[in-house]
């Protein structure tokens, strides 16, 4: 059958599955909108900044486990989805996002918005492609889809000259996908697994350090039966949180640059970490030099280079984390480990994550009202700061995917563009956005597309009037020169209003429930604005440079109160 | 770690932009590559590469691992300790005068090297080799005067066997780390 290039795209993403696509329309990409039409099953959200389609695609594809798919027109629509891509990138997630392109004939003249977009991206997609034949773009979208999904999953960028998009060829979609140099190893070596399992059984005080591979590969089940088996503590990685149940007796929480100190001193004490579908970032491993010194170490990835990369290894596993965990926890003796899990408890008990007696209003309070509220029911999507950091730390998380956050890139603007792409993917469920007021300034133009989607999203700001999380750096190391963190924000119950999304504000501490129960009882978006303590820092934390065991629990008041 | 010298041997897609992904990442990441000849292979639609770099044994196996998640890169294998055949080609532009030509033809005929194009003034050599002998008649010729030198890095291939991309590569199956992702 004869179609135009543009109608391929619809009828290629239709092949996968494709639900919705978040967008922003542009003059080199009109053929794909004008053919739209055409396609009413398939649902386009209208974004306000391409950014924020990448990021609600992101959104989307870490809360439903699908690619998200976004789309710009070429040059400036392609260069504002780099952000978003890179964050999707350095997370893994899956995505394929559409460019167009200025027409063959003018690549290469600096045409009115061209830019060399397959170059921008090449460092910050797994794959991308600029079709020069409309033939092969079928295939190319074919391929682009398979990439993005399998694997260690990442984002595929799909650069579309307008001129093929309105050329007509022959269409069929292929049914395989054949790229020689591309194979994931799926299935665990047999021999590696062996010694894994003799190692987790002799081991006397081992730790699971499980990330977002573990989500990704849908391996919960067999996570938890091989703590479960072989009694054996789990820590999670930011982004492996929830891939175990944060109220599980095995569970002992985040470590890491602000995890808590007891997850820390896990990993310090243990005598074998079982690394699952994470890659050693700095932020969770403090200096190198000083992680895990008395552990070996097991590390399951799907990708072979995160393998050594930054930990030396004792027994590397490639493969697919659900198959894996799969094979070795048929080989686990079980076995228990009370005195380790005794000595953890320990530290928990006199390391807790507590909330200081204050009267003024604390950040880390609202974040657990919020939590407390929901019943541990919602989806929370965070932008990136101090904010980020207590709802990790002040939630209890039990689902996988409950919560969605920017971790490798640190993206500061990802909270409410992604909390679009979520309540999208999964509009039964509550989907809380806790932004900082710094972070939310940067892509708050998204109320508009969640008031025109009529997204039921709820957010809570947590208002401190500071680039809270620079300005605890410069408290701490850089003598309180507070250079260019105060900030000054709007009225956010008025910004809201003004699209007409309803609001409060919150200053005390009496304050805070009735405003979650009032934002709960809504049907649509909810906005509050709580104006919490300006100065309150994020603890503990592992200073840089320093050893997880190198945790500071809680600051010396009176040297960085104000 | 000893930083060492190591030949890498890729097959690759013969795709526009395959030789810019990879010479990307090996700026990105801080490889620090010495070589790089690449031309078709004995497979249509494939080319070849030998990439010579610079590094320990970690930075090495993570040039490898990285090149390798290239969807365009087929194969990519360490041949640094395998036996080997390895060649490289110069051009090399010599000042010649009527009074040096004939010690500049003598030298040519000791390393078994080319004269391949003569004028007044100058000679252009073209020899084949390792890169030591290479290295030494440069060193010959130095003294003379080079005019212009293009040197084309190493080439290499494993001696006998199944060759380098057919093979399955061994260090993979020990660690069990292969695979891409």
């Amino acid at each position: 059958m004869k179609m135009t290039g543009a109608q391929i795209v619809w009828e290629s993403l239709l092949k996968e599955e494709v639900e919705v696509v978040f967008g922003f329309p542009g003059g080199a990409i009109i053929p794909i909108y004008d053919t739209l039409p055409e396609y009413p099953q398939m649902r386009h959200v209208l974004v306000r900044h391409e950014q924020g389609a990448a990021h609600a695609a992101d959104g989307y594809a870490r809360a439903t486990g699908k690619v998200g798919v976004c789309m710009a027109t070429s040059g400036p629509g392609a260069t504002n989805l780099v952000t978003g891509i890179t964050n999707a990138y350095l997370d893994s997630v899956p995505m394929v996002a559409i460019t167009a392109q200025v027409a063959r004939s003018v690549i290469g003249t600096d045409a009115f918005q061209e830019v060399d977009t397959t170059g921008i991206t090449l460092p910050i997609t797994k794959h991308n492609y600029l079709v020069l034949d409309t033939a092969s773009l079928a295939r190319v979208l074919k391929e682009s889809f398979h990439l993005a999904r399998t694997g260690r999953p990442g984002p595929v960028l799909v650069d579309i000259p307008r001129d093929v998009l309105a050329e007509a060829t022959e269409y069929s979609y292929p049914e395989e996908v054949n790229l020689p140099g591309y194979k994931p190893v799926l299935e665990g070596h047999a021999a590696q697994v062996k010694r894994a399992a003799k190692m987790i059984n002799e081991a006397e005080r081992p730790l699971i350090l499980a990330g977002r591979g573990v989500a990704i590969a849908g391996a919960h089940r067999e996570l938890r039966e091989l703590a479960e088996a072989g009694e054996i503590p789990v820590v999670t990685t930011l982004l492996g949180i929830g891939s175990f149940p944060e109220s599980h007796d095995l569970s002992f929480g985040m470590p890491g640059m602000h995890g808590a100190a007891y997850a820390n001193l896990a990993v310090d004490g243990a005598d074998l970490i079982i690394a699952v579908g994470m890659r050693f970032d700095d932020r969770l491993t403090g200096r190198l030099s000083g992680f895990a010194p008395r552990a070996k170490v097991i590390h399951i990835d799907i990708d072979p280079a995160e393998i050594g990369k930054n930990v030396r290894v004792d027994v590397p596993i490639v493969g697919d984390a659900r198959q894996v965990l799969g094979a070795v926890v048929k080989q686990i003796l079980p076995r228990g480990h009370s005195e380790w899990l005794k000595q953890l408890g320990q530290w928990r008990d006199e390391h807790p994550l507590s909330v200081r007696e204050c009267g003024g209003l604390l950040p880390q309070y609202v974040i657990r009202q919020i939590y407390e509220a929901t019943g541990g029911g919602a989806i929370v999507v965070t932008g990136v700061g101090q904010h980020q950091m207590w709802a990790a730390q002040h939630c209890c998380y039990d689902r996988p995917n409950s919560l969605i956050s920017s971790g490798g890139l640190g993206t500061m603007g990802f909270g409410l563009p992604a909390s679009v792409g979520v309540k999208v993917g999964c509009p039964d469920d509550v989907v809380w956005c806790i932004d900082g007021d710094g972070s939310f300034q940067m892509t708050m133009q998204e109320l508009g597309t969640i008031a025109q989607e009529k997204l039921g999203v709820k957010i809570a700001i947590i208002n401190n009037g500071y680039l809270g999380m620079v300005r605890q750096w410069q408290g701490l190391f850089y003598e309180r020169r507070y250079v260019a963190t105060p900030l000054s924000g709007p009225d956010f119950v008025q910004i809201a209003a003004a699209y007409g999304i309803p609001g409060l504000r919150v200053t005390r501490r009496e304050g805070v429930v009735p405003a979650i129960e009032r934002a709960l009882g809504e049907d649509g978006p909810f906005l509050i604005d709580f104006v919490v303590e300006p100065e309150e820092d994020v603890y503990p934390m592992v200073p840089p440079g320093a050893a997880l065991a190198e945790v500071i629990e809680e600051p010396v008041r009176g040297e960085v109160a104000v | 770690m000893a930083v060492a010298r190591h030949t890498l041997v890729a097959l690759v897609e013969d795709r526009p932009g395959v030789l810019n992904r990879m010479v990307s990442l090996f700026r990105r990441r801080g490889f620090n590559i010495e070589s790089i000849a690449v031309g078709s292979s004995e497979v249509p639609h494939l080319s070849r590469m030998t990439i010579v770099v610079n590094g320990s044994a970690a930075t090495i196996e993570q040039v490898r691992k990285q090149t390798d998640k290239i969807v365009s890169v087929i194969k990519i294998s360490d041949i640094t300790d395998e036996d080997t055949v390895t060649r490289e080609l110069a051009l090399i532009k010599v000042k010649a005068t009527p009074a040096t030509r004939s010690e500049v033809i003598q030298i040519v005929d000791i390393f078994r090297a080319n004269i391949v194009d003569a004028s007044p003034d100058s000679l252009v050599i073209e020899v084949t080799g390792d890169e030591d002998k290479v290295n030494s008649l440069l060193k010959m010729l130095r003294p003379f005067g080079i005019k212009e030198l293009h040197r084309t890095g190493r080439m290499a291939m494993t001696r006998g066997g199944p060759g380098v991309a057919a093979a399955k590569e061994p260090s993979k199956r020990r660690t069990g780390s292969g695979g891409k992702s």
